[in-house]
């Protein structure tokens, strides 16, 4: 098990006129090898959460436990959770500082205190699997289009080889194409390289689509955490909390509501097309 | 972490002194801490602390809040009554070697301490009382004369409010960057000057473009809405004198002729 949180309670400026709670007793257990898609509308307390992973911020009280050691224990290291627990902040490009890509990607290995020929392939390896090409190593982050900028930046934590990846909104801003490079891409971190991945988002569609677990936060709490499926089965509550489930479940349930009787578990285009067709053949 | 530092300290809260014309506020300060000037005989004290006690009251800002601000001035505070307790001439009380501690002394120092003390909290409690930009916009209306003599009074204002604005805007950012830069193993705490200051290049490079985004886009939103300098605006909640804004005029005016007529005739 890579992640397990208990208990988990998380107030800002506590004791003063802007104390709010922004976690209330959170209980998560995230396996090796999950891709988990952590929804919740603005404000109900993903981000902060996120940010409890790799210890950027402290609990007020509970405690979270990485391969079965507590992190708040004394001594703990932070800095080597902060290598295993990759953090991809939103809007990750607005945290680019290097001359070049090349140096700004190698930014997170070289703070590893690893060798130079280490950091160098790190460094290559990451850009390679975010599509940068070599030609635009040697130029500036600044000068890049948006996508580019942000696939960088993602560049940035990968090229520590994290064994978990959390990705805050990692597609906020970018446009249908763009979106779908960052996802697929991520994707394929999770099957080749078996990364456990947490996917912060308020898409459903774009977790849907990849996660095999959903995590559903209201008010600092945790409201569903189950398989895609039955999580969108109760799509008339994730509404009253502001979300939605996917287009797809919309269509499956209004199918069945007309009469047709088809399974309306399907979570994306492609099971619903299959779960439509093979309704069609039964019936014919 | 950075987010907790408060800027501007404004408490919120309703009370009568939140909701006073921020001008009064203003005017009503100014007049105080003249009056903290004046004050010499023991029934002007007296008089300054119920005011003050009052005002705190009405204010509904807690007691709490309130010394909190005193900590910034206590090394400024301790000097000067240790100064002012050694080194006034006068009718020794106590001794110690070359240290006298005199009988004159001992008031001036007290006095001296009580009229810092009450000067901060008096000015904090118009912090605490008034937002930012309430106070920018009374600014603004009191120097409005100065426009006479070519000072581009609401230039002045306008870019004091944006600066105050952005106080926030930046913590956060700055906190933000901060924290994503940690999440890729960058350390701040530990290492020479010259290495700390190298690892505040991933942190302010990034503030910096922020910065200049933020401005960009606030100038372009501020042109969109037809932003053309203070000529001829209007403003959608005029300052308005309202009653009791009235009355606290009278009040301090009344607190003011007090004082001096303790000093006339004590």
């Amino acid at each position: 098990m890579a992640i397990k949180i208990e208990n988990l309670n998380y107030v800002y400026s506590p004791k003063t006129a802007y104390e709010k709670v922004a976690l209330d007793k959170v209980n998560i257990e995230i396996n090796d090898g999950d891709f988990i898609g952590l929804i919740g509308h603005t404000g109900s307390g993903k981000s902060t959460l996120v940010q409890h992973l790799n210890g950027l911020l402290k609990a007020t009280s509970g405690a979270i436990y990485y391969n079965g050691q507590n992190i708040y224990s004394e001594g703990y290291n932070f800095k080597e959770l902060r290598s295993k627990v990759g953090l991809v902040f939103q809007y990750p490009e607005h945290q680019l500082f290097g001359t070049t890509i090349f140096e700004d990607v190698a930014f997170g290995p070289s703070n590893q205190g690893l060798s130079k020929a280490e950091i160098d392939e790190r460094t290559r390896k990451a850009l390679d699997m975010v599509g940068i090409s070599e030609d635009l190593y040697e130029s500036s982050p600044f000068e890049i289009s948006g996508g580019q900028k942000r696939r960088v930046a993602i560049a940035g934590v990968l090229a520590m080889e994290p064994e978990v990846l959390v990705l805050d909104e990692p597609t906020a801003g970018l446009d249908p194409k763009g979106r779908d490079e960052i996802l697929e891409q991520i994707s394929k971190l999770h099957l080749e390289n078996n990364m456990t991945i947490v996917l912060v988002s308020h898409s459903m569609e774009d977790v849907a689509k990849y996660a095999n677990r959903i995590i559903v936060m209201n008010n600092g709490q945790v409201k569903f955490n189950d398989e895609p499926k039955a999580v969108f089965s109760h799509y008339k509550e994730l509404e009253e909390i502001g979300l939605a489930a996917p287009a797809v479940t919309y269509i499956m349930d209004g199918l069945k509501n007309i009469g047709f009787d088809i399974d309306v578990s399907a979570t994306t285009i492609e099971e619903a097309k299959k779960e439509i067709l093979s309704y069609i053949s039964r019936v014919q | 972490m950075i987010r907790d530092i408060t800027i501007g300290q404004y408490y919120p809260a309703k009370s009568i002194l939140h909701s006073l014309d921020p001008r009064v506020k203003l005017v009503g300060t100014f007049l105080y801490i003249i009056s903290l000037f004046i004050v010499k005989h023991y029934t002007a004290y007296v008089l300054v602390t119920i005011f003050l006690l009052s005002a705190i009251t009405l204010s509904k800002v807690p007691l709490k809040f309130i010394v909190k601000g005193l900590k910034q001035i206590l090394i400024l505070l301790i000097f000067t009554v240790g100064f002012n307790l050694f080194l006034t001439k006068g009718d020794p009380v106590v001794e110690f070697g070359f240290l006298t501690i005199t009988d004159q002394g001992i008031i001036t120092a007290l006095k001296m301490g009580f009229r810092l003390i009450f000067l901060i909290i008096g000015s904090s409690l118009m912090t605490y009382t008034t937002t930012p930009n309430q106070l920018t916009d009374g600014l603004e209306n009191l120097l409005a004369p100065l426009n006479k003599i070519k000072i581009p009074v609401h230039e002045i204002a306008m870019m004091m409010s944006i600066a105050l604005r952005f106080i926030p805007i930046l913590v956060e950012e700055t906190d933000k960057i901060m924290k994503a830069q940690m999440a890729r193993g960058a350390d701040f705490e530990s290492g020479n000057i010259i290495q700390r200051a190298k690892s505040l290049i991933p942190i302010l490079v990034p503030l910096f473009v922020s910065a200049f985004r933020r401005a960009n886009d606030l100038a372009m939103a501020m042109e969109a809405r037809c932003y053309r300098g203070g000529k001829g605006r209007t403003k959608m909640k005029p300052l308005k004198y309202d009653k009791r804004d009235m009355i606290t005029y009278f009040v301090m005016i009344t607190f003011f002729i007090l004082i001096i007529s303790t000093r006339i005739l004590f």
